[in-house]
């Protein structure tokens, strides 16, 4: 079994991601990734039935942060950092969807 | 199970976020407060600044867990994962929540009325910054452009999730307001709806009565009422049916509820697809409170609304063994809701009469909260007595309560300073014989029995005292002259 | 060309703690040399020369005071350019960060600032971190000192190739797959990559969080273990960070290697560069002189780490790299919409290997393909854990080569990305299993480019790992000890 990486999927995956990709763009990632994934795919076909999956290097547990208040980034300092601020506030185009 | 509509169910599960009143943010020391200059409390880590990275809040874990505990559930080790959607409020463009390994699981509310709706889970997340869309009204679609201000983003919610348990508008209010008792109660949330720190979305569906599987639900947001929410979920629900029974289908999708015009309507924006890509967070570790600390959240938490009510209601009735516990059902969740329940128990086990202890209660005490939870129980119950033994009317036992409560003054004081010594009994007896003088025909009609006129010619005694006859005293003044 | 004569970090700082020399003198000297061969080299993104002479009038002045500036006392270092610096552009080699200025420090830049290191700038790497040899910045690659036609290897090119030149004894990198070891490996430097927590990540852009760590370039693996004890220990700012205080790693040195057991890993030979596999079995007699017993040990889980990682490290990176939107700081493309904008800006922010990683972990954790995908590379992670730690029930320090080959030329892999994505093959298990591992320079291999040699140890085995490395370094052959004179070109 080798996986593709269709145009189609490319297209779906900029959308997720947010990347406006060039038509030559999505034809390239489509055979790249396809490459890629072909290795990957080796790791698809092991039997690994009754592994735990590991997501972090050492398993911490109870990291905790006391309830107390530290001051925080001078407003100033960080809307100075924003592409577009207005009335104390970060500034965006218009917001077509709701948030889901 | 009731019908929503001749021959229609309806099937409603609600998912509500509850803000917590932890000093600081999830994961981070910012100031967690409402209503500030915007963008004034954030940080490195809440501004989704590169570089930074979370730490957890223990007291948001622990308030996490009382409520958990609070609505019978397990309170299981987690971890949070990743929901990955880009969207301006969110400062990293994921939300850091709890995904199949929440910290609480399967619990339940019990209802005054008796039902029982599941919990599924009550798990931990970060809450997003807010938009404001300048121009077009400040509607979303219509909007120029939209402004950020991440204050509220990393505040700590706690999400709870009922089961799909809830059959009428009439039993979801009665959830949320139950829920919202309970998350007052121990603490961990204000319980606010209309400052945005409890928000409820209701997942609806709708299907033939007498049929099992469930319909396709929609889920409806943006009520910020219990009214609201009732008038939400008919609405849906009546859409719902409409569509089915013009033989459409109904579509899974947000719906957004419009306060103006009583509907819902889609969300969603054509081309946008939502995939969340849940993920371990790697940047947190697992939490695994211990037993000990389970343990000790629990017994720290304090008695909850349910049983309350039954105490209250069980006072009330050992006081005033003939009462009618219908009628008082409503007093008994007010006095409850505000916290007056111990002010009122105590009353009663003090020799108050508990019909009246526990109207006051919810009246009078109920307008003045805060101050009415640290009146002194004597104070109360001193009130109490004299408006029961008539040295008081009921006219001025509820203003002298209210003095009270407002002033923090004795009642003996409060009295004194309102005047309601001034009219004792010997007067009240001379301006009764005044009244019955100068009103010979009424005075003759109440001879003969007809009792509407009492009414006539006890507010012609309150006139000339200014309201501060004790109608009690004057209606006895009365039948004592008609001879009876 | 003749290796040049410059004075190790621990020599640096004992002169102006002792006010034999002044920081002054020193930083002044890293600024010459930096004057000299960066319009060739480019190591660096921004070069911060006031700010550290500044820096270096204030220690001085404080050791004129008798106060102890701490003991990296006006040692030059320079900073991978995905650490924060407060008011310094810290731009990850990225044209979406181009011009942000952090407002706050990385934990390791307060710490080295505290132990009285200079940086002298903010050293150029693979955009993100992502890639193997520098050619992915968006401001240029960065070249490699002894042969300026090859790469120096990444993501950490610059700083390594900043040690190798001789522009400062000490810098630091970041190594998620291996971008400290394999750059260190082609500049013929020391590359540590620490344990996973040892070292604080608060302040270090994140790549993929669960594997990236920071670590020491430098020319001896004294000097590393100096800079270690510096920057190493809990951190309350990053919930990842291990409740250990660091050991003496340099006073553990030099206690040699008599009666450690040596596991010559046999999978990692078996694709090397024949004078790759020659380098690791020399280094290997090395210690088996030292008095260690030195064995082959076949490990074949660690083989199924790279496509594992090349799952994991995507995944990760999609999601951490999604804060780049053009709402709160940094590059902003205009667009109608938000969700135009935000597609607008990171299409012309990121470069292609950004892009292809992006779309890569994307789509693996995607819906329907999380199970076969994330997961079961979660599941391969814990079977590299479980091989390692199987391994180091036997053995107290493994060993193998660093990469496969010595540097390549530039431009012989940017169009491959698989090929590329092997040359992190035998660094990767490390990361994947949270191990420490450091690359010293051992032999000259293909075009008298420098070959290092591998030596990894279990979960904070740092102190024992890196007395085996000064065995391997003291073994070293002549020529492959930096710093380097820049060879212009072709190969010396
Ligand atoms: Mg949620
Ligand atoms: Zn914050």
């Amino acid at each position: 079994m080798t996986a593709e990486f269709t145009p189609e999927e490319v297209r779906y995956v900029a959308a997720l991601a947010r990347l406006a990709l060039t038509e030559e763009e999505v034809a390239s990632y489509a055979t790249q990734l396809t490459s890629v994934l072909g290795h990957i795919d080796t790791i698809r076909a092991l039997d690994l039935e009754g592994v735990a999956p590991t997501s972090h290097a050492f398993a911490l547990e109870n990291v905790f942060r006391e309830d107390e208040v530290i001051e925080g980034l001078d407003r100033d300092e960080v809307l100075a950092q924003a592409p577009a601020a207005e009335d104390g506030r970060f500034r965006v185009p218009s917001i077509l969807g709701e948030a889901p | 199970m009731t019908e929503i509509a001749p021959g229609w169910e309806l099937t409603v599960g609600l998912e509500v976020h509850c803000e917590l009143q932890s000093a600081t943010k999830l994961f981070c020391g910012c100031a967690n407060a409402f209503g500030q200059t915007p963008n004034t409390n954030v940080c490195p880590v809440c501004l989704g600044l590169p570089g930074s990275l979370p730490v957890l809040n223990r007291t948001a874990v622990e308030f996490a867990m009382r409520i958990g505990l609070a609505l019978n559930c397990h309170v299981e080790p987690s971890i949070f994962h990743r929901k990955n959607y880009f969207y301006p409020d969110m400062p990293k463009d994921y939300q850091v929540s709890q995904y199949d390994e929440p910290i609480n699981l399967d619990g339940y509310i019990e209802l005054p009325s008796g039902t029982r709706v599941g919990i599924e889970r009550a798990h931990l997340e970060e809450d997003t910054g807010k938009t404001s869309h300048m121009g077009g009204g400040g509607r979303i679609h219509d909007a120029d452009y939209s402004l950020v201000d991440y204050n509220r983003a990393g505040v700590p919610l706690v999400e709870i999730v009922s089961r799909p348990d809830i059959t009428s508008p009439e039993d979801a209010r009665a959830y949320v307001s139950e829920l919202r008792s309970i998350l007052v109660a121990t603490g961990a949330s204000d319980g606010r709806m209309e400052e945005g720190s409890l928000r409820v979305d209701a997942n609806v569906s709708v299907r033939r009565s007498g049929t099992t599987e469930l319909g396709t639900r929609c889920e409806v947001k943006n009520m910020n009422s219990l009214r609201s929410l009732g008038r939400a979920i008919e609405y849906e629900a009546a859409r719902q049916i409409e569509l089915l029974e013009d033989g459409g289908r109904v579509v899974q999708e947000t719906r957004h509820w419009n306060e103006n015009t009583g509907t819902t309507s889609s969300m969603r924006s054509k081309e946008e697809a939502f995939d969340y890509r849940y993920f371990p967070e790697p940047d947190l570790v697992s939490i695994a409170p211990s037993a000990e600390w389970v343990t000790a959240v629990r017994e720290a938490l304090p008695p909850m609304p349910s049983e309350r009510r039954g105490k209250l209601l069980a006072a009330v009735r050992s006081a005033s063994p003939d009462v009618d516990e219908h009628a008082i059902a409503d007093q008994i969740v007010t006095v409850v809701d505000l916290g007056i329940d111990a002010l009122v128990v105590a009353a009663i086990a003090a020799g108050a009469d508990g019909r009246l202890a526990l109207a006051r209660g919810a009246n009078e005490a109920a307008s003045r909260p805060e101050d009415a939870r640290a009146l002194k129980v004597e104070s109360f119950v001193e009130l109490l007595h004299l408006e029961s033994s008539g040295k008081l009317s009921a006219t001025q036992a509820k203003s002298v309560l209210a003095a009270i409560l407002e002033s923090g003054a004795t009642p003996a004081e409060a009295i004194a300073k309102l005047g309601f010594e001034g009219v004792d009994d010997a007067a009240l007896a001379v301006i009764v014989d005044g009244i019955i003088g100068a009103n010979p025909q009424e005075w003759q009609r109440f001879v003969e029995g007809d009792e509407k006129v009492a009414q006539f010619l006890l507010g012609q005694v309150m006139k000339q005292t200014k309201g501060q006859a004790n109608g009690r005293v004057v209606a006895e003044l009365l039948a004592l002259r008609k001879g009876a | 060309m003749t290796p040049l004569d410059r004075p190790s970090a621990a020599e640096v700082a004992a002169a102006v703690r002792s006010g034999e020399r002044s920081a002054r003198s020193f930083i002044e000297e890293s600024l010459t040399q930096i004057g000299r061969d960066e319009a060739t080299l480019h190591c660096f993104n921004e070069i911060t020369a006031e700010q550290a002479l500044a820096r270096a009038e204030e220690i001085d002045a404080a050791v004129a005071k008798g106060e102890d500036p701490g003991p990296l006392a006006g040692v030059p270092i320079a900073l991978k350019d995905n650490l924060c610096t407060r008011g310094i552009a810290t731009t990850c080699s990225s044209k979406i960060l181009e011009g942000w200025l952090p407002p706050y420090d990385a934990t390791v830049v307060q710490r080295l600032h505290q132990a009285g290191a200079i940086s002298v700038g903010k050293t150029n790497l693979d955009e993100f971190a992502m890639g193997s040899s520098t050619e992915n910045s968006a401001f240029g690659p960065s070249r490699n000192p002894w042969d300026t036609g090859r790469v120096p290897g990444g993501s950490s090119g610059g700083s390594a190739a900043a040690v190798a030149a001789g522009y400062v004894p000490l810098s630091l990198g970041s190594d998620t797959g291996g971008s400290i070891r394999q750059p260190a490996a082609f500049c013929g430097t020391v590359g540590l990559k620490p344990t996973y927590g040892l070292v604080s990540r608060f302040g270090l852009i994140a790549f993929a969080s669960s594997l990236d760590q920071i670590g020491p370039f430098a020319n001896t693996v004294a000097d590393a273990a100096l800079m270690l004890e510096s920057i190493a220990g809990h951190d309350p700012r990053d919930s990842t960070s291990l409740p250990t205080q660091p050991s003496a790693y340099l006073a553990a040195l030099g206690e040699g290697v008599e009666g450690l057991r040596v596991g010559v890993i046999s999978d990692f030979l078996t694709d090397a560069d024949a004078t790759i596999e020659v380098a690791v079995r020399g280094a290997a007699e090395a210690l088996c002189a030292g008095g260690a017993t030195v064995e082959e040990v076949a490990i074949p889980e660690l083989m199924n780490a790279l496509a594992a990682y090349y799952l994991i490290a995507p995944a990760e990176a999609s999601s951490n790299l999604s804060r780049y939107d053009g709402v709160r700081y940094g590059l902003r493309v205009d667009a109608p919409d938000v969700a135009k904008m935000n597609a607008a800006t990171r299409q012309a922010g990121f470069g292609p290997e950004v892009k292809r990683r992006i779309m890569l972990g994307t789509y693996v954790l995607s819906a329907g393909y999380y199970d076969a995908y994330y997961a079961q590379a979660q599941r391969v992670r814990t079977l590299v854990a479980e091989a390692f730690n199987r391994a180091y029930a036997q053995f107290d320090v493994l060993i193998g080569p660093t990469t496969p080959t010595v540097a390549f030329p530039f431009g012989a892999k940017v169009d491959d990305p698989l090929a590329m994505y092997l040359s992190d093959l035998y660094t990767i298990p490390s990361n994947l299993a949270g191990h420490p591992a450091v690359s010293v320079p051992f032999a000259l291999g293909e075009g008298a480019m420098p070959i290092g040699v591998q030596l990894l140890g279990p979960a904070l085995g740092e102190s024992v790992m890196l007395r085996a490395a000064q065995v391997v370094e003291a073994a070293q052959a002549t020529g492959v000890r930096g710093p380097v004179a820049m060879s212009e070109g072709s190969a010396r």
